[in-house]
């Protein structure tokens, strides 16, 4: 018995390891080829190991050719920005829709149902006609204002709120609080798991965002990471495979490393604005 | 018959079984009882080959199954959360042990399973079971509904039709009254002892509640921290429990235990009763222990002098807690509502306890010491007498 | 409300105006959400209707109504019609092999007990990483001459395809690395329904007489999952409708259009070539289908993977 068990773990364990090496090639390869000058990456495209180090090179190759910390500044600045109106926003509606008696809570379900199945792609035109009319094309208000509301954190806060106990809420009134102290110092403390889990997920979407920034930011001076990099691309004609695999490096690292610091949270954060959602 | 014997478990460095044993007669209720925590779910477990331990043996049916898994085994279980599958009707959930047991794989397949020759005879003989056993336990009515339809109670009804509807080597089941509600509780005893006589299958019966315990079984075995401290019928149990933790563990209201110490001829002495203990242990403390109802209320004078710190009515009886003069300690009386009608609390009162119930423990390893009466006052034995 | 309350002090009840003033309350605490909402979401999306009946071009003055003529000309468009196709194919190899990827996997690390946090971590990786930039890696993967890929398979004897650049292999090439993406998006959410089935019904199964794990997970696993499956579903359709950041990236739609994906086309119409009216009823339709999905899962949901 002990057998097969021993056998199924093997059987299991490989083929996780195959997997998670498949998995891990893009960025195995693309350690290996920012290390490496041209002529080694024509040469032998198998071998990981640089013949020569030429990490600095390609680094500072990439460098000169786009402003790699200004990209990274945007993002944090669009996705901070972002992040903090759209839970300012979503948590007093959400509350007011979960714990308060009003006419109008209908009739805001229905937006929120509404607004879940209308994503960026479908608003970008007549949006993008707006900004372009009142010139605001190029600048961070424009790559923040169409998602300063997230109705996806409404409905998600919502569901949380309903959850947490009347009682809490009324206690907090016979203490003396005011509606918004109430918000701000009783439900938002205990909505913190929904919070950052909304947080992770909020980041992650508009770190990687592309579609938008492309439409607004004509500019380099406001593109974010994604955006950056599509520019540094357009503008390198040839393959020097080793200074773009560089750039690409240096872009996606703040992200992966936020994640694997913080893998844990990332994972149930994802898991649960996932089931939520 | 089933047996397990000698049954050792720990996970770590945390011993949970210290080698168990428990042996059952054809057709005979075992209660397995004890606080949580004390390793009575997880020999459960191991009973039903869903958990393997480090050393011991299992038999079933007088044959030995210790490496099996639990579907090489043939036993039936009842859960605490019934584990409804709930995606299936009462109907199917009954008939999952047939199905799994009496259609090969391939005629379990759907749609396809239906054409494997021999399978349409099998499932319609499934399907009669299912409905007898529906009907035996008049839940013929809700065999087309889904658990997430149902009450806690005919969930309950369900669960057990699902263990019974095959002949098993031994039921075991899992505190599975502990999700109803009190009214329902006491009725569904009563329904499983019925339901366990007919069907003469030893039972290995899980509880925390001691009133289940001594209520249902023919015999209960008490764990208390991964040790079996005392398997037999429930009134000797009761009555002559041979270790203090099973003293303490049955009874309600709890038995009173008072430490004491032993002096140079191993006398005891408690109010005007005295015990001799036997010379064995070398230890001199010991635990009296006397049950509420062996406390009677004495003459003034007479006796231990206490003071009432409270009085619980409860219908038919009254409990009285007195702190005793001297010792400090608080003791809890049964009394007949007529005995006590003029106590109030802060009321002294004078108490004799019954020396023919007064037991002794020793005070270290908590067994039973055998203990005698030396000399007892003339009223105490009269109390012994009437 | 406030005035009517004073003039008329005894025809409101101390309780009535507690709900009203509760009522205000919440207007108040939404209203910053439902002026959002209104601004971002449903005037442009009202807009983009609208503006499907228009020929409006960006940069010439004024617009006509047109009816339904950009929708007659969009049946017809040879790139919009392949753009649908495109899609649908991406989304049929994407959606299936990622849940199914998901779920193995999923399943694969729930029965292992050391290790779980590692390969949790490596196959959620990609979600967490900047897709352009992996896409750019994959690309270099992809490489007719100096990608890994191709000499990988030259090892073995395999001659292998220009994978980004042949109309023939360009959709099946965006389709690994958009399975790449999602599948440890899938297998977090598995995850999660694992961990959500009762212990006991495992046990109820094996006592059942489910001898092997086969048996268990017909039983119990898959019925179990019901919900979370139909989601992932829902998710991945939804997500592979959606795809742009490759493509955009890496082919322009390109070779020959056998990249052009719904999205892509109408970035290209709108953004590029600035014709919004026609775009716009470009948008109506991706609209309708994302509609369409969402309210085939409602109806699923209701019908058949909820037990309760």
């Amino acid at each position: 018995m002990t057998q097969t068990l021993n056998l199924g773990r093997i059987v299991r364990l490989s083929l996780l390891s195959f997997g998670a090496l498949v998995f891990l090639a893009p960025y195995i390869f693309m350690i290996s080829a920012a290390g490496k000058a041209q002529a080694d990456i024509f040469a032998s495209s198998l071998s990981l190991v640089p013949q020569q180090w030429y990490y600095v090179e390609n680094i500072q190759k990439a460098m000169s050719r786009v402003d790699i910390p200004t990209l990274l500044w945007n993002g944090v600045v669009v996705c901070g920005i972002i992040l903090i109106i759209q839970v300012m926003v979503a948590v007093p509606c959400a509350y007011a829709m979960a714990k308060l008696q009003f006419r109008g809570s209908r009739f805001m379900m229905a937006l929120v149902m509404l607004g879940l199945l209308v994503p960026i792609h479908a608003t970008a035109l007549p949006l993008y006609v707006a900004f372009d009319t009142l010139s605001m094309l190029n600048s961070y208000a424009a790559l923040v204002a169409p998602f300063s509301i997230s109705v996806f954190a409404i409905f998600l806060f919502l569901q949380f709120f309903r959850a947490l106990p009347d009682d809490l809420i009324h206690a907090a009134r016979l203490d003396g609080m005011s509606e918004l102290g109430v918000v701000a110092r009783v439900i938002l403390p205990n909505a913190w798991p929904a919070v950052t889990a909304f947080a992770i997920f909020s980041v992650v979407a508009h770190w990687n965002d592309l579609f938008w920034p492309l439409i607004v930011v004509t500019n380099s001076d406001y593109a974010t990471p994604p955006l950056g990099l599509l520019f540094f691309r357009a503008a390198e004609a040839g393959d020097d495979y080793g200074a773009l695999m560089a750039a690409t490096l240096i872009i996606t690292l703040p992200l992966v490393l936020a994640f694997l610091m913080a893998q844990k949270r990332f994972v149930e954060g994802i898991a649960m604005t996932g089931l939520k959602g | 018959m089933f047996a397990l014997r000698n049954i050792v478990k720990s996970f770590g460095s945390n011993a949970i079984l210290q080698s168990v044993t428990v042996e059952a007669e054809a057709g005979e209720f075992i209660a397995l009882v004890g606080p949580s925590g004390c390793g009575k779910s997880t020999l459960l477990r191991i009973a039903a080959g869903l958990d393997h331990c480090d050393s011991g043996e299992i038999l079933l049916a007088g044959k030995p199954v210790t490496g099996l898994s639990a579907s090489d085994r043939n036993v039936a279980m009842v859960f605490q959360s019934y584990a409804l599958y709930p995606h299936l009707t009462a109907g199917q959930n009954i008939a999952v042990p047939l199905a799994m047991r009496e259609l090969s794989t391939a005629q379990r397949l759907p749609i396809i399973g239906r054409f494997m020759g021999g399978s349409a005879a099998i499932r319609s003989n499934i399907q009669e079971r299912v409905k007898d056993m529906g009907v035996s336990l008049k839940i013929d009515h809700l065999l087309d509904r889904k658990p997430g339809q149902m009450s806690g109670g005919q969930r309950q009804r369900v669960a057990l039709a699902r263990a019974m509807v095959r002949r098993p080597a031994v039921f075991l089941m899992d505190e599975p009254l502990s999700n109803l509600d009190a009214n329902l509780r006491v009725h569904a005893r009563g329904e499983i002892v019925d339901l366990h006589r007919k069907a003469g299958v030893p039972t290995l019966y899980v509880t925390h509640d001691q009133s289940e315990a001594l209520s249902m079984a023919d015999r209960v075995a008490v764990m208390i921290g991964g040790k079996m401290l005392q398997l037999d019928t429930p009134q000797t149990i009761y009555e002559n429990p041979t270790h203090v933790e099973v003293a303490r563990f049955i009874g309600q209201p709890r038995i009173n235990l008072l430490e004491s110490r032993l002096n140079a001829n191993r006398l005891v002495r408690f109010g005007s009763v005295e015990l001799v203990a036997p010379a064995a242990g070398e230890n001199d403390t010991v635990t009296l222990g006397f049950r509420p109802e062996f406390v009677r209320l004495a003459a003034p004078g007479a006796g231990l002098s206490a003071q009432v710190e409270r009085l619980e009515f409860l219908g038919s009886e009254i409990i009285l807690f007195a702190r005793l003069h001297g010792m400090g300690e608080t003791i809890v009386v049964k009394l007949a509502p007529a005995e006590a009608r003029t106590l109030t609390a802060g009321a002294s009162v004078n108490l004799s306890v019954d020396p023919a119930h007064i037991m002794l423990f020793d005070g270290k390893t908590g067994a039973r010491l055998k203990a005698d009466v030396v000399e007892a006052p003339a009223h105490m034995k009269a109390t012994l007498h009437g | 409300m406030a005035d009517i309350a004073l003039a008329n002090p005894g025809a409101i009840s101390n309780g009535e105006a507690a709900r009203r003033s509760e009522a205000r309350t919440a207007w108040w605490l939404a209203s910053p959400a439902i002026a959002l909402m209104m601004l971002f979401i449903i005037v442009p999306t009202l807009a983009v209707i609208i503006l499907g009946f228009t020929d409006y071009e960006l940069g010439y003055d004024g617009f006509q109504f047109v009816g339904l003529e950009n929708y007659v000309e969009l049946f017809g468009d040879r790139t919009f019609r392949q753009s649908l196709w495109n899609t649908t194919v991406y989304t049929l190899i994407v959606t299936p092999v990622s849940i199914a990827l998901g779920l193995g996997v999923a399943l694969l690390i729930e029965s292992e007990t050391r290790g779980k946090a590692f390969f949790r971590t490596v196959y959620f990786l990609p979600v967490a990483s900047l897709l352009v930039a992996m896409a750019t890696a994959w690309q270099y993967l992809f490489h007719p001459t100096i990608g890994p890929l191709n000499a990988m398979l030259a090892l073995v004897g395999i001659e292998g395809p220009n994978w980004l650049g042949s109309s023939s292999t360009v959709l099946y090439g965006l389709s690994i690395i958009g399975v790449w993406q999602t599948v440890g998006f899938n297998m977090v959410l598995f995850l999660a329904g694992l961990t959500a089935i009762p212990r006991d019904l495992y046990a109820a199964a094996e006592v059942d007489g489910a001898k092997s794990a086969f048996e268990r997970f017909r039983l119990v696993t898959w019925p179990m999952l019901g919900p979370t499956t139909l989601f992932v579903a829902t998710i991945s359709v939804i997500s592979s409708v959606k795809v742009f950041e490759t493509v955009k990236t890496l082919t322009e739609g390109g070779p020959n259009k056998a990249s052009e994906v719904l999205l892509f086309t109408i970035y290209q119409e709108g953004f590029v070539y600035l014709r919004i009216g026609y775009a716009s009823a470009m948008t109506v339709v991706f609209l309708a289908i994302l509609i369409v999905l969402m309210m085939i899962q409602y109806r699923v949901l209701d019908r058949k993977v909820h037990y309760a």
